[in-house]
C-alpha cells in the first residue's frame, strides 16, 4: 500500500523565477525507512513541507495517505496533518515553557485522533520517553535541564505519540555526534516499527544510509 | 483550551518581562479610574455639606463664589449683609430656621467662624445628619470655641485650651487678637465637610474682638475681655446665612423675595443649583483631564504591543513548532491575542486594586488634611466599561503581531529561521 504517491509534481516559491521542485514520481509504501539526501539548497525541506500539507504544489499529484491534500482546505490540511503526521526538527524543537511530557503529548491537544490512539496520553508519553532512552526523572524538569541529544529524543516521542502513520524528520541528527546519532536512529526505527509508521528522512550525512530501507537522492528525481 | 494553556505557560515562562508590561497598564488603569472616582468623590462630598440647606444668602456677588466662601470657605466675600436684613428674613413665614455666618478671622490656617446656637441645632450635612459632639458641648459664653475634629487633631487641642485668633485669614497673620482669648469648649467629630476645618465661636465673640477695632486695625483704645463682654454685642453686619424652609417648594418663592429685596443688595442660592453651574464651569478641565488619562493608557497599551512585536522574532521557531505539531495559522493568531488579553486583563485587574487598595490607605489622611470622606471605591458599571474599553484597545492593538505571525507562520512552513 503506498503511503506517499507523487506524479508531476511541480513547487516554485513565490518571487522565484524558476521551479524549485519538478518531480516526475515518487511513491513510497507503508513502513518504509526513507532517506532523502540532496546538497543544500537543493529543495529537501520545500519536498517535506509539500507532503505535510504546509505548502501546497503548483501543479501535479500529491496523495498522502490515499488522500489528495489538494482536495482539501487550509484547516483541513492542518488537521490532516496533525492526525497522520509526526515531525521532528533539526534542532529547537522545543516549546521551551511546557514541560517535556507536557511537550510530548503537544500533537494530542491538536488531534483528538491522535489523543485517542495515545490513551492516557502523559503514561503513554512517559512510556514512549522510557523507550527513547529518557528516565522518568528527566521528564519531570523542564525543556532547557536537557542536552541537545535527549531534547532530539524528546522531539521524536512527541513525533510518535499517537502512532501517526507517516515520520517525517528534517536533519534531526546534523547536532549530534556519531554515537549519539547511531543510537538515535536505532531507537527511533525500534519505536517506528513497533507501530508500523513510515519514516521519511532528510540527512546530509552519506554516513548514515544503511540504516535506510529506500534512498532518494533529490537530484535524481528532481528536473531542473 | 489548547490555546489558553499555551499562552498561560508562554507568559508565564516570560513573566520578569511582562510584570513591567502588567504594572505599567495597571498603573495607567488606576490613574484614568482614580480621576474619575476623585471626581465623583469630590462633587458627592461638595453636595454632602450643603444637603441639608435649602438656600444661601449673602451679598450680591457671583452664585458660585457666594457658595463657595460662605459654606466652603474658599476665596472671601467682597461685602457683607446688615443684620436687620437678616432679621427680616429670618422671619418670613415660610422659612423654617436660619444660620448667620460671619467670617473674616482665622486661627493657625483654619478659618474662624461666628455663628450662634442654631448651627448645632440646624445644620445638617450627608444624609440629613446633625453635628455631634465628640468631646465637650457647643459654647454658651462669648470667648467660647467649638473646635471641628481636623483642628483639634491637628493642633492638639483639648478641652479648656485658650486659642488666640488671628485678624483675616492666613496661617501667618500678624495682627492677632491677643488681649481676647477663646477657650475650648467642644470637639466635633468628622464630618467629612469642611466643618471639621472651623473653629466655630458665638457671633458675639466676633463682635467683641472687633469692638475697638476699626477698618481692620485696632484704633488704638483698648477695651479689656471682660468689658468688652458686657457692652452691646449684637452684631451690625454678617457675611452670609444659610436658610431651611419648612417646604423645600418654596425655596425658589423666597429666593425671588430675597434677590428683589429693596434696601439691600442680597442674593440667594440653591447651593444644589450653584454646585451644578460649578461643576459645568469646570467641565471642559475635565475634559481634558478625561483626555489626558486616555492617552496614558494608550501609553501603557502600546507598551505592551511594544514587548510583545519584540518578541515575534524569538517566537518564529515556537509557530513553526506550533505548525508542525497541528496548529492551523489562525490559532497562531489566536495564541496572540489571547496573549493581549490576558495580559490587558491582569493589567487593568490590577490596576483596579491599586485603586482600591490606594484609597483604604488615603482615607484617614484625606479626611484629616482636606476634611472629605472618600467612599471605599468599587467597581460600578462604568469601571466595567473602563475594563472593556482598555482591552478592546489592547485586542486592537495586538491584530498587527497577531497578523505578523499569522503570514509568518504561512511562510515559514517547515524551514524555521532563526
Ligand atoms: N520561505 C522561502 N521563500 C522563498 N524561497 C525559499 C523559501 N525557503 C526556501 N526557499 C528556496 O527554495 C530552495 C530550496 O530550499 P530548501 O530549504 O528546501 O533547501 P534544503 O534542501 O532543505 O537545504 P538545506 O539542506 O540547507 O536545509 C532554496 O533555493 C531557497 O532559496
Ligand atoms: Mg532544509
Amino acid at each position: 500500500m503506498n503511503v506517499i504517491t507523487i506524479k508531476e509534481l511541480r513547487f516554485c516559491w513565490k518571487g522565484q523565477a524558476s521551479d524549485t521542485l519538478s518531480i516526475k514520481q515518487i511513491s513510497i509504501t507503508k513502513g518504509e525507512h526513507v532517506l532523502l539526501c540532496g546538497e543544500s539548497g537543493s529543495g529537501k525541506t520545500t519536498l517535506l513541507n509539500l507532503l505535510a500539507g504546509i505548502l501546497s504544489p503548483s501543479s501535479g499529484e500529491l496523495n498522502v495517505l490515499d488522500q489528495n491534500l489538494q482536495a482539501l482546505k487550509p484547516s483541513k490540511r492542518d488537521r490532516f496533518r496533525a492526525d497522520h503526521m509526526g515531525i521532528i526538527f533539526q534542532q529547537f524543537n522545543l516549546l521551551p515553557y511546557l514541560s517535556v511530557v507536557d511537550n510530548v503529548t503537544l500533537p494530542c491537544q491538536f488531534s483528538p485522533l491522535r489523543a485517542k490512539k495515545a490513551g492516557d496520553d502523559k503514561q503513554t508519553a512517559i512510556r514512549l520517553l522510557d523507550h527513547l532512552g529518557l528516565d522518568e526523572a528527566l521528564c519531570q524538569g523542564t525543556v532547557s535541564e536537557l542536552s541537545v541529544g535527549q531534547q532530539q529524543r524528546v522531539a521524536a516521542a512527541r513525533a510518535l505519540i499517537g502512532q501517526p502513520e507517516i515520520i517525517i524528520a528534517d536533519e534531526p541528527t546534523s547536532s549530534l555526534d556519531t554515537n549519539k546519532r547511531d543510537h538515535f536512529l536505532k531507537l527511533l526505527f525500534q519505536e517506528a516499527n513497533a507501530q508500523n509508521s513510515t519514516i521519511i528522512f532528510v540527512s546530509h550525512d552519506p554516513a548514515i544510509s544503511g540504516h535506510f530501507s529506500k534512498i532518494i537522492e533529490l537530484a535524481d528525481i528532481n528536473r531542473i | 483550551m489548547i490555546l489558553l494553556k499555551l499562552t498561560w505557560k508562554s507568559l508565564w515562562n516570560r513573566r520578569i518581562n511582562l510584570i513591567l508590561t502588567v504594572v505599567s497598564i495597571a498603573i495607567s488603569v488606576a490613574l484614568l479610574i482614580g480621576v474619575e472616582y476623585l471626581n465623583k468623590e469630590t462633587k458627592a462630598s461638595f453636595l454632602n455639606t450643603v444637603s441639608g440647606t435649602d438656600l444661601v444668602v449673602g451679598a450680591r456677588s457671583g452664585p458660585i463664589q457666594l457658595l463657595l466662601y460662605s459654606v466652603f470657605h474658599i476665596g472671601n466675600a467682597t461685602n457683607n449683609i446688615g443684620w436687620d436684613s437678616y432679621q427680616k428674613i429670618a422671619h418670613n413665614k415660610y422659612v423654617k430656621w436660619t444660620i448667620p455666618l460671619s467670617l473674616g478671622d482665622s486661627h493657625k490656617g483654619f478659618r474662624v467662624l461666628g455663628t450662634n446656637q442654631d448651627y448645632f441645632a440646624h445644620f445638617k450635612y450627608g444624609e440629613k445628619q446633625v453635628l455631634v459632639f465628640s468631646q465637650g458641648k457647643p459654647f454658651a459664653g462669648v470667648y467660647d470655641a467649638v473646635l471641628g475634629a481636623s483642628v483639634a487633631d491637628k493642633l492638639g487641642y483639648k478641652i479648656g485650651d485658650k486659642i488666640i485668633v488671628a485678624h483675616g485669614g492666613g496661617a501667618t497673620s500678624f495682627s492677632l487678637h491677643k488681649d481676647k482669648p477663646f477657650t475650648v469648649t467642644g470637639i466635633l467629630k468628622p464630618t467629612g465637610t469642611p466643618v471639621d476645618q472651623t473653629v466655630l465661636v458665638t457671633l458675639e465673640g466676633i463682635e467683641a474682638i472687633h469692638i475697638d477695632w476699626r477698618s481692620g486695625a485696632p484704633t488704638g483704645i483698648k477695651i479689656s475681655a471682660e468689658k468688652a463682654a458686657k457692652m452691646d454685642l449684637t452684631p451690625k453686619v454678617i457675611t452670609a446665612f444659610l436658610v431651611g424652609m419648612k417646604n423645600r417648594i418654596t425655596s425658589f418663592k423666597v429666593q425671588r423675595e430675597i434677590n428683589n429685596y429693596s434696601h439691600e443688595a442680597l442674593l440667594a442660592i440653591l447651593p444644589g443649583v450653584a454646585l451644578a453651574d460649578l461643576w459645568h464651569t469646570l467641565g471642559q478641565f475635565e475634559t481634558v483631564l478625561r483626555i489626558i488619562t486616555l492617552f496614558v493608557v494608550i501609553a501603557g497599551l502600546l507598551g505592551m504591543l511594544t514587548s510583545i512585536i519584540s518578541t515575534l522574532n524569538e517566537r518564529r521557531r515556537e509557530m513553526a513548532i506550533l505548525r508542525a505539531t497541528g496548529a492551523h495559522p489562525s490559532q497562531i493568531f489566536l495564541l496572540f491575542i489571547i496573549e493581549a488579553f490576558i495580559l490587558s486583563f491582569l493589567g487593568a485587574l490590577l490596576g483596579m486594586l491599586i485603586v482600591f487598595i490606594g484609597v483604604i490607605v488615603a482615607q484617614p489622611w484625606v479626611l484629616s488634611h482636606y476634611g472629605l470622606h472618600l467612599h471605599t471605591w468599587m467597581p460600578n458599571l462604568m469601571d466595567a466599561a473602563i475594563l472593556a474599553l482598555v482591552i478592546l484597545f489592547a485586542v486592537l492593538f495586538c491584530l498587527l503581531p497577531s497578523w505578523i505571525a499569522y503570514r509568518r507562520s504561512l511562510q515559514d512552513g517547515l524551514s524555521v529561521k532563526l
